[in-house]
């Protein structure tokens, strides 16, 4: 809880400090740190939580029950908050050269948290639309934050009126559902959710499938996702892509599984029909792709494919599976993209002859690269192996599981096309880009926390 | 010290060489590649000594939540197949010569995890262990195939890999149902073993395909083998050696640890299918080996044979006596089948590298510059058509006897079937040594060719004389077993 409060008072402090300095240096310094703090409050926030639970195993409750940490919602949000600082601090350089407002961003950032740890907490469904309005209406800005780059601003705009519809459908789910119970309380719907139920709330439900699946980049509500990862600038990509997604999915599996979980029936069908098809257009579209930024925003999609089998499989499993994917594919993507934006040519061609120039770049993008397509010893593979197994646990659906994995194994196609570039394809002129020493550390540091989770994956999912 | 902890040293040593060479970059690396691989081949027979009651293991929880072990286990096939992984690896550092080789720092980090890799497969006594090392020697290979070989080389790599990839993530799916049902669930093998032979007949069956299509990938076994010609012509030789000589013995071993024990049923039900698969592989791939002029491609095709001879015999399930027959004769010929290839690829990369050609048909008279060669061609050669006195006789008559009396309806027609591969195993290898060693010679061409170094003729003459001890003594490998009994 003390993370949400910590986080929108850094932003608002960020704001300020845009107004008395206008070095970029002290921005960004000032950002990194406010990320640092945020890792110190979301971890004494799971630990307070973790001492409690040895007591009583209950979650802790403000506002009315409105919010209520649980456990895993805490964990979630210190591990979110480990990944967001780790993306600053190799991100934070680029950022900053985005565009002349470098304080804003930062505190945009801060606040999309601030939605994140609602999501992920949330007990009420008001607080539900607060958190994914919060997630969602800095990301427009940021999306656009390149102004003189017309490509961004179409990514703003196309975003916004997205987002803007897909935010009225799940508001009217959400009155749906409210009319149907009577309650905006997550355990109230559930009580009442039991077996059969009428066709309104099923309405509702339904919204909220099409919402939530257009927040995280579902088919047939992907439409919006390569055009939007594309045109927005390469330095905010990655965290559009990572954080704000996982937090989304977070959100989306809270209400499904605590609030609908009795009424499976009713979605569950819907979601593995969504599963299948979000599979088959992000992994066969990526494999078409000649940017790799483009390719990276259909993988997205393909990765949310895999994700949403957490909501698909009601079990525990699930819900620990999700945390260990999300931070699993957050860290990887991060790695890619460092890697990215540092070239000028974003093609396949543009990674040609890396491994000779710059081996340690194109080492590190490796292993993140293997372990998006979840290859044993990276931590892609567990995340994979978690949430396979927490679907097979459903018993009955072998199929689209089988399906998943003929999936991954295209994937391998397009993301050993970055390898290949990398490491078989001679460049007649080597790419140059600056290095830093305290960048080659983060970008090492970066692929030993994907291998150390790939061999400890008890680390996050605990046991 | 607990002698289990020595497989832990066995298997992670290649890594920490790999590391090593990694960091060496220049031609020392190549100590580094024989003095670990050396290593590994000390350490395979120590470990061998310390067996009780045909036994060693060491065991250790990995991941608790999930039940995956880091459990290890040698047994006399382990011990085998580990001892020929370093065979192979050292004799094959010791035969080429490392200044041939382009960034050789790479080469044989690469070489030594993929060791490691294959170390883990013949050691892992945890069906996830399994899988993890399963997938992990297939990655250092990729990349060894992809930078060290012929032009097509990237394109054919990927496509090795893509194959055997979507063969793996169809077992893993097979390991987690199995891992699902478990009362316990845990991957350990005992567990694993009889949860999955707790399994209704139809989830065996199912089951079985999934994991037999992986193996079969890997091994290769018709209608899945497309992966691997292309793949062995373009490697660089000392890469298709690996493949040849070890990976595909990958997919035997598996077949026989982690399949036909888990599936006892499946196997069963699967078992003609297999077999009839396997003599098709055998006849096509042998009528193949009749057709080439690539060198490579022949001695691609006569070990898709081979192997599927192996493949037929190991599903064979007859036994003599107390003796499961076709189980030991598939793996004292895996052993030889290792050895034997790898004396032939040797000689492959000799003509290869002096000649500049692949194409048996630019080759000729090479008896008469090269004698030391040439006789080692003519013995090797003989041992891979299996006659008598050489290693790979007694465990083919073996095999051949297990299928005929596997008690098939097809029995008959089968051994008939894959007793062709026998002539025209004996046609298209005599016909190579016919063209390589004599037939007309092109004088300019063969002034260059000079005879094997010393090196070479060392190594060389390791397999020779092991082709030759095992052909006069064959017991030295039954005998292994039967401390396991």
């Amino acid at each position: 809880m003390s993370g949400i409060v910590v986080a929108a008072i850094l932003g608002v402090v960020m704001m300020f400090v845009g107004l008395i300095s206008k070095q970029s240096k002290v921005v960004r310094t000032v950002g990194v740190f406010c990320f640092a703090i945020l890792v110190g409050t979301t971890f004494y926030d799971a630990y307070n939580i973790a001492i409690a639970n040895t007591f009583s195993g209950e979650p802790q409750r403000f506002f009315n029950d409105m919010i209520s940490v649980t456990a895993r919602g805490s964990w979630f949000n210190f591990l979110i908050s480990v990944c967001g600082f780790i993306y600053l601090l190799i991100f934070n350089k680029h950022i900053a050269r985005v565009g002349k407002n470098d304080a804003e961003y930062f505190a945009l950032m801060l606040f999309i948290m601030v939605g994140v740890f609602m999501l992920s907490t949330y007990n009420h469904l008001l607080i539900l639309f607060i958190g994914i309005e919060v997630l969602s209406i800095p990301q427009y800005i940021l999306a656009g934050s390149d102004k003189d780059n017309i490509k961004s601003n179409e990514a703003s705009l196309k975003y916004f009126l997205m987002g803007a519809f897909s935010t009225g459908i799940l508001l009217m789910g959400i009155t749906l559902i409210y009319g149907a119970v009577g309650s905006f309380s997550i355990p109230e719907i559930a009580a009442t959710f039991q077996g059969e139920v009428s066709a309104l709330p099923m309405v509702g439900v339904m919204m909220m499938v099409v919402a939530f699946g257009f927040k995280v980049s579902a088919a047939p509500m992907h439409w919006w996702t390569a055009d939007v990862y594309d045109g927005t600038p390469t330095a905010i990509t990655p965290f559009m892509a990572t954080i704000v997604k996982v937090g989304a999915f977070v959100g989306f599996i809270n209400l499904f599984h605590s609030a609908f979980g009795q009424i499976s029936q009713t979605w569950q069908l819907a979601i593995a029909i969504i599963i299948c098809v979000t599979l088959l257009i992000g992994n066969v579209t990526a494999v078409y792709q000649q940017s790799v930024k483009r390719m990276l925003a259909y993988s997205s999609i393909a990765q949310a494919g895999f994700m949403l089998f957490a909501v698909f499989a009601i079990n525990d499993m699930a819900e620990s599976s999700i945390i260990y994917y999300a931070v699993s594919y957050t860290l990887a993507s991060l790695g890619v993209f460092a890697v990215l934006i540092k070239l000028k040519d974003y093609t396949y061609d543009g990674f040609r002859g890396l491994g000779k120039s710059h081996p340690l770049y194109a080492g590190t993008a490796t292993v993140c690269l293997l372990s998006l397509a979840g290859i044993p010893v990276t931590s892609g593979f567990f995340a994979k192996y978690f949430i396979l197994t927490a679907a097979m646990q459903q018993g009955l659906w072998i199929g689209i599981i089988v399906f998943a994995v003929l999936m991954a194994a295209v994937s391998v196609y397009y993301y050993f096309r970055v390898i290949r570039a990398m490491y078989f394809q001679e460049n007649d002129t080597p790419v140059e880009f600056e290095t830093s020493a305290g960048e080659k550390f983060l970008l090492v540091f970066n692929a030993v926390l994907v291998v150390l989770l790939g061999l400890f994956p008890q680390i996050i999912i605990g046991g | 010290m607990d002698s289990g902890a020595l497989l832990v040293i066995l298997l992670l040593l290649p890594i920490v060489g790999a590391v090593i060479s990694f960091l060496l970059k220049n031609i020392s690396a190549w100590f580094v590649g024989v003095a670990f691989s050396a290593i590994t081949v000390l350490l395979s027979l120590i470990a061998y000594t310390k067996l009780v009651g045909g036994f060693l293991l060491f065991k250790a929880v990995w991941i608790s939540t999930i039940g995956a072990n880091f459990n290890l286990a040698y047994h006399p096939v382990a011990f085998l197949m580990c001892l020929l992984t370093g065979l192979v690896f050292l004799l094959s550092f010791i035969f080429v010569e490392a200044k041939t080789i382009d960034n050789p720092g790479r080469f044989y980090g690469l070489m030594l995890l993929s060791q490691a890799g294959l170390l883990g497969v013949f050691l892992a006594d945890d069906a996830f262990l399994f899988y993890t090392f399963w997938e992990l020697a297939l990655i250092p290979v990729y990349f060894l195939c992809s930078m060290y070989g012929g032009e097509n080389r990237v394109r054919a790599s990927f496509k090795f890999f893509i194959y055997t990839f979507i063969g793996s993530l169809l077992m893993l799916v097979g390991i987690i149902y199995i891992h699902q049902q478990g009362v316990t669930q845990n991957f350990a093998s005992e567990i694993f073993m009889a949860t999955g032979s707790s399994l209704s007949a139809l989830e065996q069956k199912v089951l079985f395909a999934m994991f037999f299509i992986a193996f079969a990938i890997k091994m290769p076994i018709f209608p899945f083998h497309t992966w691997q010609p292309d793949t062995y012509q373009q490697s660089a030789t000392p890469v298709t050696i690996i493949l040849s000589a070890l990976m595909v013995k990958m997919g035997l071993f598996a077949i026989m640890t982690w399949l036909m024990p888990v599936l006892i049923e499946g196997t069963a039900m699967w078992k003609d299918a297999v077999m009839i698969l396997s003599v098709i592989s055998i006849v096509y791939a042998s009528a193949m080996a009749l057709v080439q002029t690539n060198i490579k491609r022949l001695v691609a095709y006569s070990s898709i044979a081979h192997v599927g001879l192996m493949c037929a015999a190991l599903f064979s399930l007859s036994s003599h006596g107390e003796m499961y027959l076709g189980g030991q004769a598939v793996v004292m010929q895996m052993f030889n089948h290792g050895i034997n290839i790898l004396g032939l690829w040797l000689l492959v990369y000799v003509v290869e590298k002096r000649f500049g050609t692949q194409d048996l048909r630019e080759m000729g008279g090479i008896a008469k510059v090269a004698p030391v060669f040439a006789t080692a061609l003519v013995i090797i050669s003989f041992a891979n058509i299996s006659l008598p006195l050489t290693n790979a006789f007694p465990a083919e008559f073996m095999m051949f006897t297990s299928i005929f009396t596997s008690g098939s309806r097809f029995a008959i027609g089968l051994t008939i079937f894959a007793g062709l591969s026998i002539i025209f195993g004996a046609i298209y290898t005599l016909r190579m040594i016919q063209q390589v060693a004599f037939g007309p010679a092109d004088e300019k061409k063969n002034a260059a060719f000079n005879d094997l170094t010393w090196n070479e003729t060392l190594a060389i003459s390791v397999v020779v004389a092991l082709i030759l001890v095992i052909g006069f003594y064959p017991n030295l490998i039954f005998n292994l077993f039967n401390i396991a009994s």
